[in-house]
């Protein structure tokens, strides 16, 4: 499927570049996609390592097992395949609170954690588990109570009220969270 | 709003206080986490490296707003204005192309018009579906991801259409 996607995206913004006579953008594109990546990647490795310290730290004392305990109950409903007391449910918290609160550097490292011990539970290394799906579909929603990208870019134009776009981001956010979760129960039980 | 900006230092003390009482040796701790991080980016940046290119070369080619432009007398019909859709499209292939519009948005409409408003809550209400899939299933090596990406994308496509419902409610 995203082999798929991918092929599409670049033949498609190919031809439309040469068509348009626009093949020095491409060639700019194409040379330059390296740099972008490797710049994403030295802006993210140093914070993701400061967190997976953090949390090493959260896992080492006990309070990602109390976290995660305090929070099964609810995770269980809709994580029905992973065994009370397993790791991966301290991280799968941990990043879902960081996402909320808008921490999108913190969310990240939790994330990677949570899939790699999701991981270890999965019988096919090749293949994504359901469990992972879900987790993935939580992270696309992006359900978040402060938008702090977005309002900080409102305060910059000087926005009178700069975070009344909290409650609708939130309130939609939640419902196609809702309508993903339902999507995605009803794709698995289809197959 | 500022509260967010206490998070942080209110989430490292109470980890680094807990540790502390719980008597493990916190430094040590800390030091081996964060070992971890340079696996994590060496594996993040092949799949990141190839989704970059394909979305840069797509985003970039103008083709959207060549198609978006046989849409827009259809849009001014049902009422929806036209310069929220490329941030609706742009949303789950990458989150600084759909920023970068936002300020556009800003810039000519102010930030508290009704066209900044939709277009802020349709960029705040989703993540950038493209770059989660691959960067989680890229970093831990899955090739077959199943229904993901298709859900992520409806979801997405859900969104948009209750932004459009609900927030004329609000504003």
């Amino acid at each position: 499927m995203i082999n798929k996607l991918w092929i599409s995206l670049i033949v498609i913004g190919s031809l439309f570049l040469i068509f348009t006579g626009n093949a020095s953008i491409l060639n700019e594109q194409i040379l330059s996609s390296g740099k972008a990546t490797l710049e994403l990647v030295m802006q993210i490795f140093p914070l993701v390592s400061l967190w997976l310290g953090i949390m090493n730290i959260a896992k080492d004392s006990g309070l990602l097992d109390r976290l995660s305990h305090f929070i099964y109950p609810l995770l269980h409903k809709i994580f029905p395949l992973i065994p009370k007391g397993h790791e991966s449910l301290g991280y799968i918290s941990s990043n879902i609170i960081a996402n909320m609160f808008g921490l999108g550097n913190a969310a990240t490292p939790f994330g990677l954690k949570a899939m790699k011990s999701l991981n270890d539970l999965n019988k096919n290394k090749d293949e994504a588990s359901d469990s992972m799906v879900t987790f993935i579909i939580i992270n696309t929603c992006g359900l978040c109570v402060i938008p702090t990208t977005i309002i900080s870019l409102r305060m910059l134009y000087g926005s009178k009220d700069p975070s009344s776009i909290m409650i609708p981001c939130f309130l939609i956010s939640f419902i196609s969270l809702l309508f993903g979760l339902l999507i995605d129960r009803i794709w698995r039980h289809h197959k | 709003m500022n509260i967010s900006s206490l998070f942080i230092p209110i989430i490292v003390l109470v980890v680094i206080i807990y540790g502390a009482y719980k008597k493990i040796n916190v430094y040590d701790s800390f030091v081996n986490g964060a070992k971890e991080g340079l696996p994590m980016a060496i594996s993040m940046f092949f799949s990141l490296l190839a989704m970059i290119f394909g979305v840069n070369i797509f985003l970039k080619s103008g083709v959207i707003d060549y198609f978006l432009s046989f849409l827009k007398p259809f849009l001014i019909l049902i009422n929806v204005p036209f310069e929220v859709l490329p941030v609706a499209i742009m949303r789950p292939f990458s989150g600084s192309f759909g920023l970068a519009l936002l300020n556009d948005i800003y810039k000519v409409y102010g930030p508290d018009s009704y066209i900044s408003v939709l277009a802020s809550i349709i960029q705040g209400s989703s993540d950038t579906t493209l770059y989660v899939i691959t960067l989680y299933f890229g970093t831990i090596g899955i090739k077959k991801i199943k229904h993901a990406l298709w859900v992520g994308l409806l979801a997405d496509l859900f969104m948009v259409i209750m932004a459009l419902i609900i927030v004329p409610l609000f504003f």
